[in-house]
């Protein structure tokens, strides 16, 4: 046996270095597989079937469906609803954005200041860090409950003697998409904050040494020392929360529904309504796309941005 | 050690790549229905009927009939009424529906149409099923696609304290005695309103249950042969109507974004006198506040009108899907629950009303407004247009934001019903 096996492997030995250069070379790609599998059939693949099914008609709901070119796209994009959605997304990013950074900003400067003790801090830092903790039906349901004609926050203005009866915050529709911005500002500038926090807490105190030995004041000091070291992580934060911004659903959906009269309709609202109440899967598929589209645009100033740190 | 290193490698390579083929399989192979093993069938329910009953009392429903049929199981997917609607729209779009699902009549069009659900006219004959003594049933073009299990129905909340408060001696019966009603209430003071309307868009169904019930207590339709029909006479007096209720500010603020459950609250506690709603609910309000002095009534008609009072109604339907390979156990569970004694006991605990004609549910130990919603009922007739139509929701909504614009002035009740009208139109026209 021995010898038979020495026999038949003699002839087949030149061969073998190239197998196991060959294997060698797969070995790395067995290694990424399962994370290539992954991505593929949980990314890959459903945004490719989103794309195709934008570009036809009476998809999912209907087996014949038939190619349609650009027509979804048109539909979606001279929809007075879809152009409406466009323009509060945008105030309900943007606003949120900037609201989130200067508050987010200020108070980690204050959890950063050597003016208030350890304890202080302390205190602080838990109860700024609080609606970040809170899940995102948690506080649908409480804002819905604080800004009701009836709730609280109308008593205490009312007590107050700002208001003299009871404010419609989220159904009346001048007032829904600032009260919703409101809301998301609220439950959104704690990541803000400790994310900055982090950023202040690793700018070398020799810079305000140097700083002040030049004799500049505290908003010198800010402007030039600072801002300037905090600029990677603000533009960062900036970027990556408008795009998380852009994707807010659950928060809409539960206080206002995109109402009253489309006023804080919102291109996530928009689609979901498409498909799932309207079954039109192909203009929710068109208008995801686009959404996607402008995503990535933001996308890409981010990657730009984290490639030239 | 190097070639040994190698050799290593290569297994470590050929179990991951053969495992991921196993993976790939196990991802695109899952097939619910073909449970079946050594005889025994497992039927998937999907419904949020479990979600919505007293711990346990559905499975013992369930396991009744598991144990009169060894061979046939019952896996119950219980969830909330919305996740199920979605779970159930996504099912029907890739046709894996579970085998037996709950439905409610606003969907049956679009799954019948998508062919997501089967044909159960064909499922009673081959059982020689006796469908006369079902209650309704949902058809499209003469095939039945729903069988309504138990029935729901929304009639007027009256709260008795604001109404003594207010100085109404009598439970509005007539449109005219509401609003006088309604404003009685609105001028006893503080943020007490005489009625709440919920107008929210994300789940529209205010415009079923809250507006159209109004038209349907007069005897009126939005419908003529199966067509829109809003521009109709009856349709904007009912607009009128409310925007009446609205302009005389008796309507509870907010309503444009008002949920169904903040209706449901602001009566609990007392800061509206009057809502329709559903039936189920009264064991959630007297929980919350058993002292809540309340009584239900028909809907208010039209001054004029002496007819019968439709009066809206919901139902749990069930349903069989298309692509499950075990239709006639699945009808088989179907009739179960469909019959006499089961279904009276269903509708018992459910505190709603048997689809099965010949069961009654049993009110002996249920509170006595059940009996007498039970007597609006047969009163009455139940009416829910909505039933049976394609994208339902859709429709109300449209016809929501329509209201919309009319309660805050921005169109008149003509425009916006000529809006509705042609929104609708493009749907069902």
């Amino acid at each position: 046996m021995t010898m038979l096996a020495t026999k038949t492997a003699a002839p087949v030995e030149p061969a073998a270095p190239k197998r196991k250069s060959l294997a060698r070379r797969l070995v790395p790609y067995g290694y990424l597989s399962p994370t290539i599998v992954l991505i593929v059939v949980l990314m890959v693949v459903p945004i490719v079937m989103v794309i195709s099914y934008s570009f036809r008609d009476n998809v999912i709901v209907q087996d014949n469906s038939v190619f349609a070119g650009f027509a979804n796209y048109t539909k979606v994009l001279t929809d007075p609803d879809f152009l409406a959605a466009i323009k509060n997304t945008a105030i309900f990013i943007t606003v949120s954005m900037v609201a989130h950074l200067v508050l987010g900003l200020a108070f980690a400067m204050m959890l950063n200041t050597e003016l208030l003790g350890g304890v202080t801090k302390a205190i602080f830092r838990i109860v700024y860090i609080l609606p970040w903790l809170f899940t995102i039906a948690v506080i649908a349901v409480i804002w819905r409950l604080l800004l009701d004609p009836a709730g609280v926050i109308n008593y205490v203005l009312h007590s107050i003697g700002l208001i003299n009866e009871g404010v419609n915050w989220l159904g009346d529709p001048g007032k829904a998409l600032w009260a919703v911005t409101f809301i998301n500002i609220w439950s959104g500038y704690p990541f803000f904050m400790i994310s900055l926090l982090a950023g202040l807490q690793g700018i070398p105190k020799d810079l305000y040494e140097a700083a002040a030995v030049d004799g500049t004041n505290w908003f010198q000091r800010f402007r030039h020392v600072t801002l300037p070291q905090l600029r990677p992580v603000i533009i960062s934060m900036a970027v990556l929360d408008l795009i998380w911004t852009s994707q807010q659903f659950a928060l809409i959906w539960m206080t206002t529904g995109g109402g009253p009269l489309n006023t804080t309709e919102m291109l996530s609202t928009y689609t979901y309504k498409q498909a799932f109440s309207e079954y039109e899967f192909s203009t929710a598929s068109a208008a995801a796309v686009i959404v996607l589209l402008l995503t990535m645009i933001l996308a890409f100033f981010y990657v730009r941005q984290q490639r030239e740190r | 050690m190097a070639v040994s290193a190698s050799r290593l490698k290569r297994v470590i390579g050929a179990v991951t790549a053969a495992s991921l083929v196993a993976f790939v399989a196990a991802c695109g192979g899952g097939d619910s229905d073909d449970s079946a093993s050594g005889g025994d069938v497992t039927l998937e329910f999907a419904q949020w009927w479990g979600a919505e009953l007293p711990a346990g009392d559905f499975d013992k429903i369930i396991n009744d009939f598991t144990t009169a049929n060894p061979n046939i199981k019952i896996k119950l997917i219980s969830a909330p009424y919305a996740s199920t609607k979605q779970q159930l729209i996504t099912g029907a779009a890739s046709k894996t529906l579970p085998d037996v699902v709950g439905l409610d009549g606003a969907w049956v069009n679009d799954f019948a149409k998508q062919g997501a659900i089967a044909d159960m006219s064909k499922l009673m004959t081959d059982a020689n099923y006796d469908s006369s003594q079902l209650a309704s049933q949902i058809q499209l073009e003469g095939k039945t696609y729903m069988i309504p299990v138990v029935n729901f129905v929304y009639p007027l909340f009256v709260n008795k304290d604001l109404l003594t408060k207010a100085g109404v001696a009598k439970t509005p019966s007539t449109r005219t005695e509401f609003l006088d009603a309604a404003k009685k209430i609105s001028a006893t003071g503080g943020n007490v309103k005489g009625w709440a309307l919920p107008l929210d868009t994300a789940v529209p169904n205010g415009i079923q249950n809250d507006v159209m019930s109004w038209l349907w207590a007069s005897g009126g339709s939005m419908l003529a042969d199966g067509k829109p029909a809003l521009q109709t006479d009856a349709v904007k007096s009912t607009v009128e109507y409310v925007k009446s209720l609205n302009d005389a500010n008796v309507i509870a603020p907010g309503s444009l974004t008002m949920k169904e459950q903040d209706k449901v609250e602001k009566f609990t506690q007392g800061q509206v006198g009057m809502m329709i709603d559903s039936l189920a609910h009264v064991s959630l309000i007297k929980k919350n506040k058993p002292d809540l002095k309340f009584e239900i009534a028909a809907i208010p008609a039209e001054d004029s009108y002496t007819g019968k009072r439709g009066i809206p109604y919901a139902s749990w339907g069930i349903g069989i899907s298309n692509s499950t390979k075990h239709k006639a156990e699945a009808f088989k569970f179907v009739s179960y629950l469909m019959s006499a004694e089961t279904n009276a006991k269903l509708a018992t605990i459910a505190n709603g009303f048997t689809g099965n004609k010949n069961a009654e549910p049993d009110f002996s130990n249920s509170d006595p407004l059940f009996k007498q919603a039970f007597d609006i009922y047969k009163e009455g007739t139940p009416a829910n247009e909505f039933v049976g139509l394609p994208k339902s929701e859709d429709l109300m909504r449209s016809f929501d934001e329509q209201l919309q614009l009319v309660l805050t002035g921005k169109s008149s009740v003509d425009d916006a019903l000529a809006k509705a009208q042609e929104s609708w139109s493009s749907v069902i026209g």
